[in-house]
């Protein structure tokens, strides 16, 4: 078997282990991507118990018609830095941050990230940004109060003149940066530092769609950015960018907002769509179905994502309706490919139930779910209709829900690489059964109590007590997230030096289960012979090779 | 590289055709000029990389039967640790609070990112701490 092996003789590092210093100064001084990741997906797990705690705290305000648990401002503070924390600081880092750091560079057979340095740097902008963020719940005036959007007027000195606005805005700014280097740092990674034979086309699925974020995060995020500090301009130089006053436009705003806001999404959503597509081959037995049918629907959902930022502005009355509704409409069609795909990779293989697995069915079902009633709101008429009502707010945690199931399918399925031992599997499907279960029981009533007319941000709702039904199934919901999550903090801690899971215990197919887990400093003692999208199986079955794809000259199919 | 730079470049087209449809449909001019500047950032790398694939032999990671000895050789730009940047992100916070709190937190800011900017000058010329 060994003649399918080359040894690694390129990298003088990788022969030694790495004699550096330890404990915090090891942390406060590493480069190395596996540390960072680490350090990341901690962080960003901790901001998704933060966010998590607000959004409790809002849900039992909303058992009752007359809650009196928080008051209006406490309430504006709370679904504020509930959206905030969620969407910066939990959702995209973990997202291109966390799992993507550590699995991007195992997956094409790099030592590390193209800039181990840039890389710090964005860990420590995403850190000092997310306490800044935070901070704001320690001045006087409180933090941001104006929703995660920070739509003007609402921003302005008058309205917002709390130092809570700019802490938000400044915490915006650093994590902005550090999303864009991190952005550079992943685009030059997977074109510059690939495997001999790891040809684009033999790139596993999680790092073709890691690449298409990072290209969308450098065309979206330097628009926030900028939009951000003209924000800061309109507060403290008194220009009038974003008031009417002045000869500005508050609309200019919603523009700058949504065109990255909506390429946002796609961030967000694609390295859980690449982790699914990881799992879900695996545990059915089987490649992916239409491997690169899922390149061409990541590149498109990423090209017509530019495109539909508007649809979050319908009811302005200022945006070409037409046009943002059709390509908003066609996004709908890649996306239905990945769905099909997933199905087909599963129908007719050997489906082996793990957490994971279950995880990313789950994910599946939601994110349908999600999906179909983003297809009713890109309609003009229905928008109108349910415009800031519980509905669009139960379609947009439909997907986001979709996303947690995502990144709890990539928790289970690569903790065993990042530490070495396995996580519980009885304990995971607990939370799975709990996570799934109670995510639809969240967002259901909120469909029904939106289309009753229900408006999003409202602390209370004494003329309509006829809502406090769905809403009361709502907050149970709500509480039986959190219960999973805590079987999730249950079982990190449980299974932390139980099980030692060994290289590949999932007989998986990419190249990061070929080295050991964790990994050396630098990842990789030897590699095997790269001659399709599945080394390691290759490596492990040379009986059954994978089909092979990606290659560029005739006659050489199998 | 060829396909490198086509992702890049495909992106650009799509981008310059959306804008041929959005500009004459809506002269909004923030979402247009966004989208022209989203052109230009698909076709400038992406012009780069395919020019560059057209004068360059074919990369061991873009050849389907390369062997791993194909990129023997040493590589030396792998820092194995360094403290800056820890120095350089907190002298970027103490930037951003310096613009909320008072233009005088500017002073250790800047001075941060100096010796950061410096110290990872020298560490880099001095090829990498391991």
């Amino acid at each position: 078997m060994s003649e399918h092996v080359d040894t690694l003789t390129h990298d003088d590092h990788a022969s030694h282990e790495h004699h550096g210093a330890t404990g915090i100064l090891n942390w406060l001084t590493t480069t190395d991507h596996k540390i960072i990741g680490m350090s990341y997906t901690i962080t960003s797990v901790v901001m998704m118990l933060i966010g998590g705690a607000l959004a409790e705290v809002i849900r039992i305000q909303l058992t009752t018609p007359t809650g009196s648990l928080v008051t209006f401002s406490q309430y504006n503070q709370l679904f504020t830095m509930h959206g905030s924390v969620m969407i910066y600081l939990f959702a995209g880092p973990f997202a291109f941050g966390a799992l993507a750091n550590i699995i991007v560079p195992l997956q094409i057979g790099a030592p590390d990230m193209a800039f181990p340095r840039l890389n710090a740097l964005s860990y420590w902008l995403y850190l000092t940004g997310s306490l800044t963020m935070l901070a704001g719940f320690f001045t006087t005036g409180g933090a941001a109060n104006f929703g995660w959007v920070g739509y003007a007027p609402m921003t302005d000195s008058v309205n917002a003149p709390g130092v809570g606005t700019d802490l938000w805005i400044g915490a915006l700014l650093l994590t902005g940066f550090s999303a864009i280097f991190t952005g550079v740092n992943l685009v030059a990674t997977i074109y510059y530092l690939r495997a001999p034979g790891m040809t684009l086309f033999r790139m596993p699925i999680f790092t073709w769609n890691l690449l298409v974020t990072a290209i969308l995060i450098l065309l979206a995020f330097p628009v926030l950015t900028a939009g951000l500090i003209m924000l800061f301009c309109d507060r403290h130089f008194s220009t009038h960018i974003y008031t009417v006053v002045g000869g500005g436009s508050p609309v200019l705003w919603q523009n700058i907002f949504w065109f990255w806001g909506h390429p946002e999404v796609y961030i967000l959503a694609l390295p859980f769509f690449g982790m699914v597509t990881e799992i879900i081959p695996v545990f059915s037995r089987k490649p992916v179905f239409g491997y690169k049918g899922m390149i061409f629907a990541t590149l498109s959902i990423a090209a017509l994502s530019l495109g539909v930022w508007a649809h979050h502005m319908f009811t302005t009355g200022v945006v070409l309706l037409p046009f943002f509704s059709i390509m908003s409409l066609l996004i709908a069609v890649p996306t239905g490919i990945k769905i099909f795909n997933w199905i087909g990779t599963m129908w007719g293989g050997q489906i082996w139930f793990s957490t994971a697995m279950l995880m990313s069915i789950g994910f599946v079902i939601t994110f349908l779910i999600g999906g179909l009633t983003g297809i009713y709101l890109a309609s003009p008429p229905l928008d109108f209709f349910t415009h800031d009502t519980y509905f669009v707010v139960a379609h947009f945690h439909s997907v986001v829900m979709a996303l947690v199931l995502g990144a709890m399918a990539g928790l289970y399925y690569w903790a065993p690489k990042m530490t070495g031992y396995l996580l519980d599997e009885r304990l995971g499907k607990i939370q799975f059964w709990l996570l799934f279960i109670g995510t639809q029981v969240f967002t259901f009533p909120q469909y029904i109590v939106g289309l009753n007319g229900m408006p999003r941000r409202m602390a209370l709702y004494p003329n309509s007590p006829e809502w406090q039904t769905l809403n009361v199934w709502s907050s149970i919901g709500a509480l039986m997230i959190g219960i999973s999550t805590l079987v999730f903090a249950i079982n990190c801690f449980y299974s932390w030096k139980r099980t030692p899971a060994g290289d590949n215990p999932w007989d998986a197919h990419t190249l990061e289960w070929f080295t050991t887990s964790p990994p050396p400093h630098h990842n990789y003692y030897r590699l095997p012979k790269i001659r399709s999208e599945r080394p390691t199986w290759d490596y492990n079955h040379p009986d059954k090779p994978a089909l092979v794809h990606g290659h560029n000259h005739d006659g050489e199919s199998s | 590289m060829k396909n490198e730079g086509r992702i890049l470049l495909g992106l650009g087209l799509f981008f310059l055709i959306m804008f041929g449809f959005y500009w004459p449909l809506s002269h909004e001019q923030s979402g247009s000029t966004m989208m022209f500047f989203a052109v230009l950032l698909g076709f400038l790398p992406g012009g780069y990389y395919y020019w560059w694939s057209r004068r360059m032999k074919p990369r061991p990671e873009d050849s389907d039967d390369a062997d791993m000895a194909e990129s023997a050789g040493f590589i030396e730009s792998f820092p194995g640790s360094s403290i800056f940047p820890f120095t350089l992100g907190m002298g970027a916070w103490m930037s951003v609070m310096a613009m909320i709190f008072g233009i005088w937190l500017a002073i250790p800011a800047l001075s941060l990112i100096v010796w950061a900017l410096l110290g990872a000058t020298a560490e880099a010329r001095r090829g990498g701490h391991h």
